[in-house]
């Protein structure tokens, strides 16, 4: 009990003092898993809106496949890009393993799938609501890709949060491919499994917090985003 | 704006639709021209909105054809812009009401100063120019119905298809409505709309095409029709004997 409240207290003294440390781990955290979740988005809302008003043979089965991708183990997705970065690999040439380049190459192919199976839904239910008044004013399907992405906005942003919940939170892909180097790969997720294992419960209880009071603030937002536009865009 | 090319007459030969192994609407054959309103009566469930779809084109014909019959039916962007549709419940995109009038001129590639300007002259003509910048879902039902005619005054249509415009909303709405309706019409619009309100098509119509079941029993001038209407089951409606 002793050894929880003194690193609780320690932790709270790090994170007053602005232990450079801390800090670093928190900065990479943020830089790796935000420039995944921008890149994840970009490609999953376009595929998402996609596969809900496009017919294609197979469109089904590729359904299936991307929404069961949403629950891809990360520590596959590290290990399946561990491989394909690994100098023998075919994107060894890029020598992104173990920096955070591949860190955010893994958190992309876990989020995409999350991002693109949630706008799927989104854009579908929101195609079932304007096909007939978007076709009555000459819009075709896939010229309404842009339009319903666009009207989905508030909607289609708790795709992009849980896509950005499960990058800053996951631990198994990025210390496959980045390695859980001091200084240069280390994030929260993965600093919090090395310093819990070598005792030092201090820094591990310190980043759980902030990691605590990110997912807090997200789903806050969330939130708040998804009554303030009820209220006044009436959506 | 120029005359463009006419679109009209519309022409529905034969035209059955089917669903879930029923035959909703059953082998009709209706001609419409230019000129003034055209109501769709008939009794819930008689295939009223299923007509103006297949009309619209929104829906295809499990047999027989729709055909324009007018020489702008050769070009695909008169025959796809020509006509607008407002239904009884509007779908409005979650942007402001200006947005809303603009978003169609956009895809007929109207250049951004005279959409704006057009828009801007839709939304007067419904008195809704006070609103331009309000997200359009918290209008009031009337409010939101108005703006969909605005829309749909803004293409210009040579057909427009209203499908029950005032079947949600109160008296004095309802009035509104049919004011804009009549400009419609001045300005050479032909209407084609279905409604549940007898005093309605009286005030509106010119001639009545009354659907049973699927089918068209009859299709009359409006004066003639509310007086002696020339099909037993026109009869029955009027007086209230027809359940369905």
């Amino acid at each position: 009990m002793t050894t929880i409240s003194d690193a609780f207290l320690l932790a709270l003294q790090m994170m007053w003092q602005g232990n450079a440390e801390l800090l670093s781990i928190i900065g990479l955290s943020l830089r790796v898993s935000l420039t995944a979740v921008v890149i994840g988005s970009t490609i999953g809302l376009p595929l998402g809106a996609f596969l809900a008003l496009a017919r294609f043979p197979g469109r089904n089965a590729f359904i299936v496949l991307l929404n069961a991708s949403m629950g891809l183990p990360p520590v596959v997705v590290g290990l399946i890009v561990y491989l394909l970065l690994s100098r023998s690999g075919p994107l060894g040439p890029l020598s992104w393993l173990f920096t955070p380049m591949g860190m955010i190459v893994a958190q992309v192919v876990l989020i995409t799938p999350i991002v693109g199976a949630l706008a799927r839904q989104t854009v579908a239910d929101l195609w079932t609501e304007y096909e007939e008044q978007l076709r009555s004013l000459g819009l075709t399907p896939l010229r309404a890709i842009a339009t319903l992405l666009w009207d989905g906005r508030f909607s289609l942003s708790t795709a992009v949060l849980a896509g950005f919940g499960r990058a800053i939170a996951e631990v198994g892909a990025i210390i496959i491919v980045g390695g859980n180097i001091a200084g240069y790969t280390r994030t929260m997720t993965t600093a919090i499994s090395l310093e819990t294992s070598r005792g030092d419960l201090a820094l591990a209880m310190a980043l759980g917090i902030v990691l605590l009071t990110i997912a807090i603030a997200i789903n806050t937002g969330a939130s708040l985003l998804n009554s303030f536009t009820r209220k006044t865009q009436g959506a | 704006m120029h005359a463009p090319a006419p679109l009209l007459p519309l022409l529905l030969e034969e035209v059955s639709f089917q669903a879930g192994g029923q035959r909703l609407i059953d082998g009709v054959t209706l001609r419409l021209e230019a000129g003034p309103p055209t109501v769709i009566l008939g009794p819930n469930g008689a295939g009223k909105s299923l007509l103006l779809r297949l009309c619209h084109g929104l829906l295809q014909p499990s047999s027989g054809r729709v055909a324009w019959l007018g020489p702008a039916a050769q070009q695909r962007d008169t025959l796809r812009f020509g006509q607008a549709m407002v239904f009884q419940k509007p779908v409005l995109l979650r942007r402001s009401v200006l947005d809303n009038v603009i978003f169609p001129l956009k895809l007929r590639g109207m250049n951004r100063h005279a959409r704006a300007e057009r828009a801007q002259a839709a939304l007067d003509r419904v008195g809704l120019a006070a609103l331009a910048e309000r997200p359009a879902r918290v209008l009031s039902g009337g409010e939101q119905q108005r703006l969909a005619l605005a829309r749909a005054w803004a293409l210009n249509p040579q057909i427009l298809f209203l499908d029950e415009p005032t079947a949600n909303l109160d008296p004095a709405a309802t009035r509104q409505v049919e004011q804009i309706i009549k400009g419609f019409v001045r300005d050479g619009t032909k209407i084609v709309m279905t409604t549940h309100d007898l005093g309605q098509a009286k005030r509106l119509a010119s001639d009545i095409v009354f659907l049973h079941r699927g089918r068209i029993t009859e299709r009359t001038p409006a004066d003639i029709f509310f007086t002696a209407p020339r099909s037993d089951e026109a009869g029955a409606f009027l007086n209230g004997d027809l359940t369905w």
